[in-house]
């Protein structure tokens, strides 16, 4: 294969996969816009979704969203760090964690589903509420993220580690000076797919956040998410699409709004972190 | 970054706390069950709530199975289900709430315009595979059946005596409004669905037609006759003593004050 | 990469107190699973006890309302949707990730991970919709019934490419620039830059990246459930419906009791399980390549 034919490859497949998305994306807006309107944002639904907005359920969904990241980001991060800086390589405990995560990352969201139901919802006696809901997604979602932060990790070349020994930084200094802000961009890309799943999730949110769409007062309230808002008139309830499609298309602006969010966030970090230490 | 850890620690813990606090019941329904009932119980809690202010409705969905576990366990204080109570469910009382009729449909571009009970039960087993067969085009049918446990499906079964074994399917789905978006989206495919969901996305526009069956018409006019020869009842399911509330709900539900809401999921009112 | 046990630095009194703290929340982190497990044997228990396990291999079909608990196809079904998935979503979504990172300019790369950000985050049940209402018709018009394992592969494989492409956009990106500079330096060209020195050096990420889009394929549900046909059988051809083990799950378990649905948590065990295979042996031959 020549350069050239080898450079058309690569534009060839970044367009396929690129056209693709907007065949999906055109067909949402076109479906989608005609139902799209501020009233539709800031409105209770009616007659089962098909009519009235979806405040109460961008509500729930940013709230499990938030319940899912405060428990994921702190236990995720550590777990990285511990992975790619304190395991050896090789070491049967590093091992055996790492095979228990990419297994876990591939246990289906039914089965989630199913445990967060029993687990939170019954044996912790939460019940149905956003507050279930957030930490069954939190248990999907780690495993995602701390491999996407561990490789991050252990990317950065060594002499990073050995600079900062020389320098008499303890290794609890140098990870927070460094090392994270390095890893920052493969930190974020990890939390991105994961939040890119937990808002995407459907099967687990039916049986621990539930099914509700009243406005939620607090996190022991049941709250229905976007995802299941959009399963639930898609599938569910006939004559359902329009609104359905309009939610599909303000998840997707939400989810975009997160994804500068966090590159902004871990731009800001990057610099604050090595221009002041 | 160890004072950040149990900064977050604390605050989860705190999150853990708040919801387990703020757990009043009092004045609370719990409804879980059927998928098919759910959005209409949903729209009749939100009519009860703005009725009985500070009584707080929560309509959970999971299927017909859950609401009969929770109303048993007395998990949820009442249970939905899409049929009639089984023999083994005796020790639950069953409030009927609405009827559905189930028809058969097809592509709207399908020549056929009625099959006959046997001419159903061949094609639903396999012994016609072309509709050219039955003096339609020469395409391959598609064969569209429920999923394994479906109320629909048992009703189904139960009409042209059949065992599920014997039905060859080329799809199976799970709710109506699948069923009805495969039909649209093959013109060879037969399926059956809840008539209101079907009259509704027909009228919509939507390139499916409803046969009629022994000679009866499909339409939500002759379920609620009772003169269709497929229909279920949806019903409320409670266990042993049933609190004022839940009592007044369920009275509620059966009144002709929500005839409007159950038209509006499409599904048949009680005949008053 | 991993600092020996015996710098000094490891007496220093804030860093004996860390390493015990991430040792817990990693193992916190992997006792989930465990949870996980235990539950599903809890749950699955009335059916695996007594050998009833072996009539998931031995049955004929899958009846569970008449008895016949034949898992059998529908492992098959999952396996081949899923490999089939991996097989284009691979090649593809690292041609994305070298696009971003050797041919885009950074104005366009941007904007191309965000769509690839974009992309992961669209609903399952959105591609499902979508391939419901738009690819299997129009699969249908050329080879029906539309719904088939073919369709299913489609799907799964627009939704799992995000995953590939930024994970490798990742490792790629974490490529020492030195590295490549002295590639270029060489004389190499673009190519021989990309194939030679940049992939080679990221393949750990991008063999990760696999993995996790291997599992996310396994695991996934609605968009499945709504694409596949459902019908339990043997995958024979490509454009014949099938039936995964999930969408298994998720069709029958809302309206499941006793047995039936004891065996459906045996499925899910069973799932697990197969990704628990899966992992380690890729784990294995991960461990090897990186030995090489």
């Amino acid at each position: 294969m020549s350069d050239r034919a080898f450079t058309y490859g690569i534009w060839g497949a970044a367009l396929l996969v690129s056209s693709a998305f907007l065949w999906l994306l055109g067909d949402l807006v076109w479906h989608g816009v005609p139902h799209l309107s501020w009233s539709f944002l800031v409105s209770e639904p009616m007659n089962a979704g098909r009519a009235g907005g979806i405040a109460p359920i961008l509500v729930s969904t940013v709230l499990i969203l938030a319940v899912a990241l405060v428990a994921v980001v702190p236990l995720g991060l550590g777990a990285a760090v511990w992975l790619a800086e304190y395991t050896r390589r090789g070491g049967v405990s590093g091992q055996s964690i790492r095979l228990s995560l990419d297994v876990l990352a591939g246990v289906p969201s039914i089965v989630f589903a199913l445990f967060g139901y029993a687990f939170f919802c019954v044996f912790l006696g939460l019940g149905f509420s956003i507050l279930s809901g957030g930490l069954t997604l939190a248990c999907m979602i780690l495993p995602i993220f701390i491999r996407t932060s561990e490789a991050g990790l252990a990317a950065v070349t060594d002499e990073w580690r050995h600079g900062a020994a020389a320098l008499g930084m303890t290794r609890a200094a140098a990870l927070w000076h460094i090392l994270l802000p390095a890893a920052a961009p493969a930190i974020v890309a990890g939390l991105m797919l994961g939040i890119g799943r937990a808002t995407a999730e459907t099967a687990a949110l039916i049986f621990t956040s539930g099914y509700v769409d009243r406005m939620p007062e607090s996190l022991a309230d049941s709250g229905r998410a976007l995802a299941v808002h959009i399963y639930d008139l898609t599938m569910n309830v006939s004559g359902g699409d329009g609104a359905a499609y309009a939610s599909a298309l303000v998840l997707i602006v939400l989810i975009v709004a997160i994804n500068i969010g966090a590159l902004s966030l871990s731009d800001r970090w990057l610099t604050r972190r090595i221009t002041t230490s | 970054m160890t004072v950040n850890f149990w900064k977050y620690m604390a605050s989860l813990a705190v999150l853990l706390l708040l919801a387990c606090g703020a757990r009043a019941e009092n004045h609370k329904l719990v409804l879980t069950g059927s998928s098919t009932v759910a959005p209409l119980l949903l729209e009749i809690g939100k009519r009860f709530e703005k009725q009985n202010p500070g009584v707080r409705v929560d309509v959970q969905s999971g299927g017909s199975s859950r609401g009969v576990a929770d109303a048993r366990s007395g998990l949820a204080d009442i249970g939905m289900i899409s049929r009639a109570l089984k023999p083994d469910e005796n020790d639950l009382v069953a409030h009927s709430i609405a009827i559905d009729g189930i028809g058969i449909i097809l592509h709207r571009g399908n020549p056929i315009s009625s099959l006959s009970d046997e001419q159903i039960k061949a094609i639903y087993t396999g012994q016609i595979t072309r509709w050219k067969e039955l003096g339609g085009k020469d395409t391959r049918i598609t064969v569209v059946n429920k999923a394994e446990g479906r109320s629909t499906l048992d009703l189904f079964l139960h009409h042209f005596a059949l065992k599920n074994s014997e039905i060859k399917a080329q799809v199976v789905i799970g709710d109506n409004p699948q069923g009805i978006k495969t039909v649209a989206g093959n013109p060879g495919a037969i399926s059956y669905v809840s008539i209101g969901a079907a009259e509704y996305e027909a009228a919509q526009g939507t390139p499916i037609k409803l046969l009629p069956m022994a000679g009866v018409a499909a339409t939500v006019a002759n379920v609620r006759a009772g003169r269709f020869p497929l229909s279920r009842p949806l019903n409320l399911v409670t266990k042993g003593e049933v609190t004022v509330l839940a009592q007044r709900f369920i009275e509620f539900a059966r009144s002709g004050a929500v005839h409007d809401l159950v038209e509006n999921q499409f599904l048949v009112p009680l005949a008053r | 990469m991993t600092w020996l046990k015996t710098s000094s630095l490891s007496r220093w009194h804030a860093d004996r107190r860390l390493a015990p703290l991430l040792a817990v929340l990693a193992a916190g982190a992997a006792l989930i699973l465990l949870l996980v497990l235990v539950f599903l044997l809890r749950e699955a228990w009335p059916v695996l006890n007594g050998n009833g396990w072996q009539r998931f291999f031995g049955d004929d079909g899958w009846y569970p309302l008449e008895g016949r608990f034949g898992l059998l196809a529908m492992v098959w079904a999952t396996l081949a949707a899923a490999f089939g998935a991996i097989l284009l979503a691979a090649p593809l979504g690292l041609a994305c990730a070298v696009f971003v990172c050797f041919y885009a300019s950074p104005g366009l790369a941007k904007l191309y991970r965000m769509m690839l950000a974009l992309l992961a985050g669209i609903p399952s049940v959105v591609f499902g919709l979508w391939g419901l209402t738009v690819l299997v018709p129009l699969i249908a018009r050329w080879q029906p019934p539309g719904a088939s394992l073919f369709c299913a592969i489609l799907i799964l494989m627009l939704m799992i490419l995000p995953t590939v492409a930024l994970t490798s956009v990742a490792a790629l990106n974490a490529v020492p620039k030195s590295l490549l500079h002295g590639a270029a330096a060489l004389g190499l060209t673009r190519k021989g830059i990309i194939l030679g020195v940049a992939v080679p050096a990221a393949r750990a990420g991008v063999f990760g990246g696999i993995l996790l889009a291997t599992a996310r394929a396994l695991g996934e549900t609605m968009a499945v459930l709504m694409v596949a046909g459902n019908v339990v059988q043997n995958p024979s051809g490509l454009f014949e419906p099938v039936r995964v083990l999930t969408a298994n799950i998720a069709l029958e378990m809302a309206y499941a009791t006793g047995t039936h649905r004891a065996s459906l948590f045996a499925s899910g065990l069973m799932l697990t399980l197969l990704v628990l295979v899966l992992a380690s042996l890729a784990a294995r031959i991960g461990g090897h390549t990186r030995n090489v």
